[in-house]
């Protein structure tokens, strides 16, 4: 089974990165971009046919280690 | 014996009939030799092996002839060129080992990594002696800020060098920046290191004792950078950016382990031979440590650490996946050495052992694949000595007065331009973005004329520098090199010290083309000479050649990486004027000498003429003269003379502290050019008032030129010429000129 | 006073901050490697900086799991002093001790360089050599160093008193209210992004660092009373 879990930091938390890849993309001429926000991207490979236990495990895992819940949300998906 | 591997790979009589090897940068002559040694074709396995190990990276087959000018003994020398750093007796037991890489070629296609990566190599060259490193320095060139890409391999290389440095928690002390057109689409990222070691801990990098087992530690090999030192050998085109499989990838997370594995069992007298995987990953360091103990080496490739799947032999020798070493062990030492890299999460592996028989031997999936005689990769690369030939630039310029353009008035205003000149601005931009003091040893930190570093628990000091000037070695590649070296020697001796010994970078383009090539071969000789007269062998360095872009060459340019010691931490100097009162005394003598200065590229637009002359006589005496003067305590700042002359100088002695200065120059030259001229040997002093008088005499009696200028006053900056105004300005509004020079080019 | 220097794969300030405690206060000081499960014997421990794990996921996301990190824990309940240094603050934060994060500087680049910090906070056990509103010249060295936390627990902090240093003049990295270091409520554990042990001799640039070690030292002397000697 695959995880794809996504980690993007709080909408009320400043992100300069995603700022200034903003005013990078701005300058490029792709002045249509409003705001942009910049996240994780992790893919964990899952020894598991159980989806309901790897759902509870993978939410732990977030919730652990994966995400730092005082500034940063975090969803996921699983397949297979 | 060895077939081909995999039905990709071409068979040895593919690769004779389809001259595959010249792709690899062998030529028809040397795969002719190649044959020869082998007493057969060689098969695909074997001709890549080959084609590193006889690059001009790893074999010096063009610079040799240049390189055997240098001297590289002396009576401090403890290891001169040949291993992974030199090494240089400092007293109590204890030696300096350090060395200067470039790694230009990566850093123009990927410039974070490329950066990076290449103090991850200069970093493995240090611990591999077995030193611990104490301090970084780089000397970076780029084209002109007003570029864009130029923006962007200048913002990301100093975000490598710094990305890689802080992490594995070496400071980067100091080093030099400089633009210019010519450095456009091929920049220079020279990096060097500097490390300590007690004289009973200095290990070499040998395959030393028969039967004894070979050891691979670091992280898993991969793919990465695969005819990495042939492509440094080659010029740069815009199919180089497809090349970017070429470059390296760095963890400097893993270094940190990897060298404090590797310290600890030095420490415990566990290691026989080390020697770091740098170009040529697996191939360079077995082939040369087997060569120099006169051994054999035979590889168990299945054993290697892989981290990608199918690895082919050929993938695995020439991969440079970075953070490797491989090293030689008492089979005894097996269980202990083994502890020592789990405990530190480093992976070690067992893959080959010592022969007798003089062969590199490689095995995989239980046949022999590659049969190599040692000396053959290692010692027997042909040597060319290519044509040196006098250009017509250089015939040209001998006629260029560097004087003849209409006098200019506005000196305060051409002080600000050539402060606000990139090259000559401050670089503060850059090394704020360095940890500069980590290991809590650096006493003068980046800014001063050299860095100075305490050697913990002493009272001595190393005082290191990186110096070069590509524009007056193109003007005059002779006494361009002289002047490299004793810009080197002078920048410590104004911190404190005594010029031990140099390091070399030579950076130059195609060495087939001759005017290229009489540029290496004049350089090397002014070098030579300059360090055998101030008393400086070079123990090491790096050659880099072929460094071209489309418009051509770049300035040939030799980098010095030198380091001196400072026998008591009170000798400690630095550049700016410390009080008001204290007396500016201007040691040597100025001549109407403007060819490649900083006026003429910045203000003129020119590069051209004949560099400023050098009398290395002169520059030893002066050298001695103001070390000596430093030692008995009658000096409060020195800061030698350099990009910009001496209104440049006065004016960033005068930045440190804010302090101003009214200064009067009695000069038979016109304002403009006494002020701007960039002649050698030449050092602004200053010193306490009740100072002055036993300064100025000490200056005589050492047979060295000198003039009282004037007084650290006020806050303003007033040069007059002649008893006439000159130059007149605030300090505060010099100094943001130039502080803000290189953050606005970047805002844009 | 027993001083404990955790080190952690990745670390590279232990040998600073052990060097600082013997050249200002001469106290016995050990390092004290990741895996230990014990750090009873120690009345100081000192999180230093660097880059533990490569700052790989998040900095210090990793190092605090380490199993020695049980122990602070213990040692920070049982109201021993726990000081975190630049990447140990980051562990400290990670590990729930101290609250708030930190996250990227807000110009994305690293700075080394001197800054100039006022001790908000006098009565901790690190701080109580200075003089309340004392500006130091501390140096800070670090990509990682704007600390955030939401506007309730700032308004906590800053009433409670948990701001123990804060940048004056330029903040270098975006942190609210330009905090460079805090404690825990009681005043035990404490979390800066400045290097004191970087400032602990002229020579090399500034000693305002000296006084976090001597304060710890009376601290440690006044709750042990004067009987018992180092």
């Amino acid at each position: 089974m695959k995880a794809t879990v996504y980690v993007t930091i709080k909408e009320n938390v400043l992100d300069p990165q995603g700022v200034a890849v903003q005013g990078a993309l701005h300058s490029l001429g792709f002045s249509e971009v409003g705001k942009v926000r910049i996240g994780k991207y992790m893919e964990l490979t899952l020894d598991t046919n159980d989806r309901s236990e790897a759902e509870a495990r993978v939410k732990a895992m977030c919730e652990k280690l994966l995400a730092n819940t005082v500034v940063e949300d975090y969803r996921f998906e699983l397949e297979g | 014996m060895a077939q081909q591997l995999t039905a990709k790979e071409p068979t040895a009589e593919r690769i004779a009939e389809l001259k595959i090897y010249r792709e690899f940068g062998v030529s028809d002559y040397e795969y002719g030799l190649i044959c020869e040694f082998l007493g057969r074709r060689p098969n695909y396995t074997e001709i890549g092996v080959f084609s590193v190990m006889w690059s001009e990276h790893c074999a010096y087959k063009n610079s040799k002839p240049v390189l055997k000018k240098f001297p590289v003994s002396g009576p401090r020398v403890l290891m001169g060129p040949g291993e992974g750093a030199g090494i240089v007796d400092i007293g109590d037991n204890q030696a300096v080992v350090f060395k200067i890489e470039s790694h230009n070629h990566p850093s123009a296609v990927e410039p974070y990594q490329g950066a990076a990566t290449g103090v991850g190599g200069i970093i493995r060259d240090i611990f591999s002696m077995g030193a611990r490193p104490i301090a970084l320095l780089n000397s970076l060139r780029f084209g002109r800020l007003e570029n864009e890409r130029v923006r962007y391999l200048f913002e990301n290389v100093v975000a490598g060098i710094g990305g890689y440095g802080n992490c594995i928690g070496i400071p980067t002390v100091g080093g030099e920046v400089m633009f210019d057109e010519s450095y456009e689409g091929n920049p220079l990222v020279n990096a060097m290191c500097v490390g300590l070691i007690d004289h009973d801990k200095i290990q070499r990098g040998v395959a030393k004792g028969v039967g004894n087992p070979v050891f691979y530690v670091g992280p898993a090999t991969g793919r990465d950078g695969i005819h990495g030192a042939t492509f440094a050998s080659v010029e740069l085109t815009e199919e180089s950016e497809e090349k970017r499989t070429a470059v390296q990838v760095g963890d400097p997370f893993m270094e940190k382990l990897v060298m404090e594995a590797c310290l600890e069992a030095i420490n415990a007298g566990l290691i026989l031979g080390i020697q770091d995987m740098g170009a040529a990953g697996l191939t360079c360091s077995s082939s040369e440590m087997a060569a120099k103990a006169g051994n054999g080496l035979e590889l168990y490739l299945d054993e290697v650490p892989q981290r990608e799947e199918g690895m082919t032999p050929y993938e695995m020798m020439l991969s440079e996946s970075q953070e490797r070493m491989l090293f030689v062990i008492e089979p005894e030492n097996e269980a202990k050495v083994r502890e020592i890299f789990a405990r530190w999460g480093v992976p070690c592996a067992k893959v080959g052992k010592v022969t007798d028989d003089g062969r590199l031997r490689l095995f995989h999936k239980g046949e022999l694949v590659a049969d190599m005689p040692v000396k053959a990769l290692v010692d027997d690369c042909p040597v060319y000595h290519q044509r040196a030939e006098e250009p017509e630039y250089y015939r040209a310029f001998a006629n260029v007065d560097t004087t003849a353009f209409e006098e200019i008035v506005d000196l305060t205003g051409t002080l600000k331009k050539v402060l606000g000149s990139p090259s000559v601005a401050s670089k503060e931009w850059v090394y704020r973005q360095y940890d500069h003091m980590i290991m809590t040893n650096t006493a003068v930190r980046p800014g001063s004329d050299a860095a100075v570093v305490q050697v913990s628990g002493t009272r001595k000091a190393l005082a290191m520098t990186t110096d070069g000037n590509g524009r007056y070695v193109y003007l005059d590649p002779e006494v361009g090199g002289k002047i490299a070296v004793a810009e080197a020697a002078r920048n410590v001796v104004c911190s404190g010290a005594e010029p031990l010994a140099i390091t070399d970078n030579l950076n130059f383009g195609s060495p087939e083309k001759p005017e290229v090539y009489w540029q290496l071969v004049k350089a090397t000789d002014g070098m030579a000479e300059a360090c055998r007269v101030l008393g400086t062998p070079v123990i090491g360095g790096n050659v880099s050649l072929y460094n071209e872009n489309e418009k051509g060459a770049i300035y040939p340019t030799p980098v010095i990486g030198m380091v001196g010691l400072v026998r008591d931490l009170d000798h400690i100097t630095t550049q700016e004027f410390k009080a008001e009162g204290d007396v500016i005394v201007l040691v040597g003598e100025t001549y109407a000498e403007l060819g490649g200065s900083e006026l003429q590229y910045a203000v003129l637009g020119k590069t051209e003429g004949r560099p400023p002359r050098i009398d290395l006589e002169v520059e030893k005496r002066v050298q001695d003269a103001v070390l000596e003067a430093i030692r008995q305590g009658l000096v409060a700042s020195a800061h030698d003379l350099s990009e910009g002359g001496l209104a440049v100088a006065l004016a960033e002695s005068c930045f440190g502290r804010g302090l101003g200065a009214v200064v009067n120059v009695e000069t038979g030259l016109r304002a403009d050019v006494a002020l701007f001229s960039e002649s050698q040997s030449r050092v602004l002093l200053s010193a306490r008032p009740e100072k002055a008088d036993a300064l100025v005499a000490l200056l005589k009696e050492k047979g060295v030129v000198c003039s009282v200028l004037g007084k650290v006053e006020g806050s303003d900056l007033v040069v007059r010429v002649n008893g006439r105004d000159g130059i007149a300005a605030p300090v505060e509004e010099l100094r943001k000129v130039w502080k803000e020079a290189i953050p606005c080019l970047l805002k844009n | 006073m027993r001083v404990a220097v955790i080190i952690f794969p990745g670390s590279n300030c232990e040998t600073d901050c052990h060097k600082a405690v013997r050249e200002t206060i001469d106290q016995p000081v050990d390092y004290v490697w990741h895996t230990s499960t014990d750090l009873s014997a120690y009345d100081v421990i000192i999180l230093p900086g660097g880059f533990s794990y490569g700052d790989y996921l998040r900095c210090g996301a990793i190092a605090r799991f380490a199993p020695v990190m049980n122990e602070v824990k213990r040692a920070a309940e049982e109201g021993r002093f726990v000081l975190g240094i630049c990447n140990g603050f980051q562990i400290l934060t990670e590990a729930g001790l101290l609250p708030g994060v930190l996250l990227r500087n807000r110009d994305l680049k690293f700075h080394c360089h001197y800054t100039q910090l006022e001790v908000v906070n006098n009565e901790t056990p690190f701080t109580r050599d200075y003089a309340k509103g004392e500006i130091i010249d501390i140096p800070i060295n670090h990509g990682e160093g704007n600390y955030y936390c939401d506007g309730e627990t700032l308004a906590k902090l800053e009433a409670n008193g948990q701001v123990v240093f804060r940048y004056k003049g330029e903040n270098p990295n975006g942190s609210v209210n330009g905090i460079a270091g805090i404690c825990n409520e009681g005043r035990n554990v404490v979390g800066m992004m400045p290097h004191p042990e970087r400032a602990i001799s002229d020579l090399l640039g500034s000693s305002d660092g000296k006084r976090m070690f001597t304060s710890v030292l009376s601290a440690w002397r006044e709750r042990h009373g004067a009987a018992i000697n180092g």
